[in-house]
């Protein structure tokens, strides 16, 4: 991928006055050369060109959950995410000053526009939430148990959806049966099924996020009260929790590594790119097959794990690509021979965090002290959800999707459709629903659908157009910002602060050739900068250097054991980055907005995690 | 490097559990403080052994009771004789070999951590004086700059004689204190080359949030920060967490630093490059921030920390304690941040004023 955006300084240059200085607006983006026509391919209502009020309000680009364009098909996470954690703020909960968060696409990015509630509505709001949210945290242990069982049937339910070819005839028991219909009704209704399913997973998603960052936000509220100016690390720290099951996968495998070693069979992994062959390597050495059965055990659920963050059709699970675990495990399995530790250092985490709580304890007594361990009691009951959800929805909920997706894709390429299930993406879901009626229509009629005559070319031509928009990064806001970034799950999730937006608009650099963000895990490293704008780049990871990425997804855990620190262009105190540095002990600075555009592979990079400064030292 | 142990001297790291009768008061506190995390200035105690050994073997022990028995103390002037005669004894008699031995010994093995001769000072450490409550009246003597084996051995002389000032002998007449026993040890430190230095306090005190230490530091030997006479850079740090909260680059004009003979401090100005520029990087003021933190558990309550960064000791091993006593002027002053609105939650309600603040005022942070 060419990266060729001008820096967002330069392209809000035009607005002249200081105090009035402005991200462009949307129509001033350049549109990459061959992408024209972009528009097209989308939801006409998530086009500015189509919302007269848009270029009156301050939009960030969630860079964070969508670093690449997407595709049409793909959009179904951005809609339904921003839709669902919307409906939570707006019309569950009623948070008395935030509503939802506007979203809107623009040259293949989303953007994001928080909605605040006209502050004479708040008061109204008030007695609603409070019974509504009070509801939820009196009951939370039972209603996530109903929630783990929620989401599970509907992954279940999701799972059971199939796709079957179509015969040249209706069975003959149909007939004997007067069944009178012909299964087509229900590739139909699995389609259908499989999008209302993934809809479904996506409300009880933000059921409880949005109320985990309330707990989270009421603790932090009165922290940074009785201790003026605690640093935010040592907030989250007090509520994380240590032991997830978002680390569940990572720890299987270390588990089966350390398993490995045990057994004697590490000859075995020579070769992990050869999923057959290591196994069949396995088996044949003695006690062999006992790792294999934990190998087996550890996939469910487990294995419903993604290299990507779950939002993308060409997202990798470890289920159905099973050389990127068996490569994780040979990995390990080198460190554990080199003598290295590789569980995470959970008692040490378990310690640390306990002297953070009982140091600050120390600090206050009598109603304060009463208080402090209340608001902390019940973020850090809360709060944990933040992360583990992770697992359920992005991880495992979508893995399942995107499969199902390919499936129905597949029913498509044998109708000669398109070429690959990988085209299908290229279509939005009304299209896909349209395109399975002709598939269904033409079997029917008895002719060739219209499809493969359609489809190939129009693929093509919007292969074409995606390509350009891949070679543009997105402007990281557009418009004039607000004076203060006020809303708090902008500023926890996203980190898009004040300071934040008034950084980009300096542009990111200091005088010092160093680059700042948020100071999200403490430590100081020093190492060679690897840059990595995708999954699949990780590979080139090596031991010791300094990660830069524009965003890192949780699932990457496996190569945090390698890495030296980690920077990040997005994200804030609470993004999956600083969550899992934090748990592996590394040094990280996230949301410095530019650290992959600054900093080239090879450079000699200092980073401060608890300063938030990465240095370029050399290179 | 090992060093042979001796009656005579202690080194203040010297990991010896530290005995009052023969460190006296502050070589005791000097060693326990060293223990405990809190560097003093390198250096060592010549013991009460030693003191106690001159005076037994020399035979000056017995002359030093006829002298004193039988004085009045309404008899100022054969009181006056008396001291000075005592301090003559004490000064010109020859100290046994194995006692001069063993103190230019420890004297050589400081010296022998710099790469040139530093200047020490030499300071009594009496064995009541520093205890509370026992306001002794020999007073503390302390003596700067001293360069050689000759100057130290001279001055521990002249501290061991400060035992008889005639203000001394008469306290003792007057409380009815024996001689008996009367011994003193004395404290032979490196003098402090600082090359930044400050005060650090356990608390805020502008707010009385004890969740944090501010540290005011500045060029050259402390003196300058205490008196007021330099603006000094300011930081505030997270206790707990360890980390820069916030922070504020002062002038920092002039600085006091030892002259080129190393025999006196001379007032300097500050080049326009230091002044605009922290004099401390950000791990020497996490390192300051732990050692107050350290006084603090010690002490059990807040601390008024005085510290230095010395020139000549090596990076990482440099920084220094001078003094830490209690906080006095904040720490007894009801805090003066706001008290919380509504009484303790019960464990699973949410502060709904908490979090609506927080959708306004977070930005700020």
């Amino acid at each position: 991928m060419t990266v060729t955006e001008p820096t967002p300084s330069a392209a809000a240059e035009p607005a002249a006055a200081p105090a009035l200085k402005s991200f462009p607006s949307p129509s001033e983006l350049t549109v990459p050369e061959g992408a024209e026509g972009w528009d097209a391919l989308f939801p006409y209502n998530l086009l500015f060109a189509n919302t007269p009020d848009s270029d009156e309000r301050f939009w960030f680009c969630d860079s964070q959950h969508w670093p690449t364009a997407f595709k049409p098909y793909e959009t179904i996470g951005a809609e339904f995410a921003c839709k669902t954690l919307s409906q939570y703020n707006t019309r569950h909960l009623l948070i008395p000053p935030a509503n939802g968060i506007d979203y809107k696409i623009h040259l293949g990015y989303l953007y994001m526009s928080p909605v605040p509630v006209p502050p004479e509505e708040i008061p109204g709001r008030v007695p609603e939430f409070e019974q509504r949210v009070g509801h939820y945290f009196q009951n939370w242990d039972s209603l996530l148990d109903e929630w783990r069982v929620k989401v599970r049937d509907t992954i279940d339910e999701m799972e059971g959806l199939s796709f079957p070819a179509l015969p040249d005839m209706v069975p003959l028991a149909d007939i004997h049966s007067g069944k009178g219909l012909d299964g087509s009704e229900v590739l139909i209704a699995n389609f259908d099924r499989l999008i209302q399913l993934c809809y479904q997973n996506w409300q009880y998603h933000f059921e409880f996020l949005n109320l985990g960052y309330l707990a989270y936000l009421d603790f932090f509220t009165y922290a940074k009260q009785v201790f003026p100016g605690i640093p935010d690390l040592a907030i989250a720290r007090m509520v994380q929790g240590v032991d997830m099951e978002l680390f569940r996968p990572d720890d299987e495998l270390k588990k089966l590594s350390l398993l490995a070693v045990e057994l004697g069979l590490q000859a075995a992994f020579a070769d992990t790119a050869d999923v057959e062959g290591t196994l069949s390597a396995v088996a044949a050495l003695p006690r062999g097959e006992e790792w294999l059965d934990a190998w087996t055990a550890a996939q469910d659920p487990w294995f419903n794990f993604t290299v990507g963050n779950g939002f993308y059709g060409h997202d990798k699970y470890w289920s159905e690509h099973l050389d990127i675990p068996l490569g994780y495990v040979a990995d390990y399995i080198r460190r554990v021979e080199d003598g290295q530790e590789i569980m995470r250092p959970v008692d040490a985490l378990v310690a640390e965090k306990e002297r953070i709580v009982e140091e600050y304890r120390e600090l206050l007594d009598g109603d304060e002290l009463a208080t402090f361990d209340a608001k902390r009691g019940l973020a850090a009951t809360a709060y944990p959800y933040v992360e583990n959800h992770n697992f359920y929805i992005e991880h495992w909920t979508m893995g399942v999707f995107w499969r199902k997706t390919r499936e129905l894709s597949d029913l498509f390429v044998q109708a000669g459709f398109w070429a690959e299930n990988a085209d299908m993406l290229y279509l939005d879901r009304g299209e896909v629903r349209e395109a399975l009626f002709d598939l269904i229509s033409g079997w029917a009629v008895g002719v060739r659908s219209t499809g493969p005559h359609y489809w190939p070319a129009e693929i093509e031509r919007r292969r074409v157009i995606f390509d350009a928009l891949e070679t543009q990064r997105p402007a990281p806001a557009l418009n004039t910002p607000p004076a203060e970034i006020t809303e708090p799950f902008t500023q926890m999730l996203w980190g898009i602060t004040t300071e934040q937006v008034q950084q980009w608009l300096a542009g990111d650099e200091d005088a010092s050739g160093g680059i700042t963000g948020m100071a999200a895990s403490p430590g100081v490293a020093e190492g060679r900068a690897r840059v990595v704008h995708r999954a699949d780049q990780l590979g080139e990871v090596e031991e010791g250097e300094i990660l830069v990425a524009t965003i890192t997804a949780p699932s990457w855990g496996p190569i945090f054991g390698k890495i030296g620190a980690a920077v990040t262009d997005i994200g804030g105190m609470m993004s999956h980055a600083a969550i899992v540095c934090r748990e592996y002990g590394l040094p990280a600075v996230t949301g410095t907005g530019s650290g992959t555009t600054t900093i080239r592979t090879g450079q000699l990079l200092r980073v401060d995690g608890g300063t938030g400064r990465v240095e370029i030292l050399e290179g | 490097m090992p060093r042979p142990p001796s009656p005579y001297v202690q080194f203040f790291d010297d990991p010896t559990e530290p005995v009052l009768e023969l460190l006296g008061g502050k070589c005791a506190s000097l060693v326990s403080m060293t223990a405990a995390g809190m560097p003093v200035p390198p250096g060592f105690a010549v013991t009460t052994a030693a003191y106690d050994t001159f005076l037994d073997r020399s035979g000056i022990g017995a002359e030093i009771r006829t002298r004193l028995a039988g004085l009045d103390p309404a008899d100022v002037r054969s009181v006056d004789e008396a001291s000075t005669a005592i301090q003559e004894l004490v000064c010109t008699t020859p100290v046994p070999d194995d006692v001069r031995a063993d103190v230019q010994a420890a004297f050589e093995q400081l010296q022998a951590a710099f790469a040139e001769p530093v200047a020490v000072a030499v300071r009594s450490s009496a064995t009541a004086e520093d205890l509370p409550g026992a306001s002794f009246a020999g007073q503390q003597d302390t003596y700067l700059w001293l360069h050689g084996f000759d100057a130290v051995g001279q001055h521990i002389r002249s501290c061991w004689g400060s035992l008889y000032t005639s203000r001394a002998i008469l306290y003792r007449l007057r409380n009815g204190i024996a001689d008996d026993g009367l011994s003193m040890a004395v404290a032979v430190q490196k003098m402090v080359n600082a090359r930044a230095a400050g005060v650090a306090i356990t608390m805020n005190p502008t707010t009385g949030d004890r969740s944090k230490i501010t540290i005011d530091a500045s060029w050259g030997v402390g003196e300058m920060v205490v008196s007021g006479q330099v603006t000094p850079d300011n930081l505030l740090v997270d206790k707990v967490m360890l980390s820069i909260v916030s922070e504020t680059v002062g002038a920092k004009h002039a600085e006091l630093v030892p002259d080129t003979d190393g025999r006196r401090l001379v007032e300097r100005d500050v080049d326009p490059d230091r002044r605009a520029r922290r004099c401390l990087t950000d791990a020497e003021v996490l390192a300051v921030a732990a050692m107050a933190k350290r006084a603090e558990r010690h002490y059990r309550c807040p601390q008024d920390v005085e510290w230095a960064l010395d020139a000549d000791l090596p990076a990482g091993q440099d920084l220094l304690l001078l003094q830490s006593r209690p906080e006095t002027v904040h720490s007894n002053a009801a805090p003066t941040r706001p008290a919380p609105a509504a009484p303790a939650a019960a464990p699973t309600a949410i502060n709904l004023s908490a979090i609506t603040a927080g959708f306004t005022t977070r930005s700020a942070s």
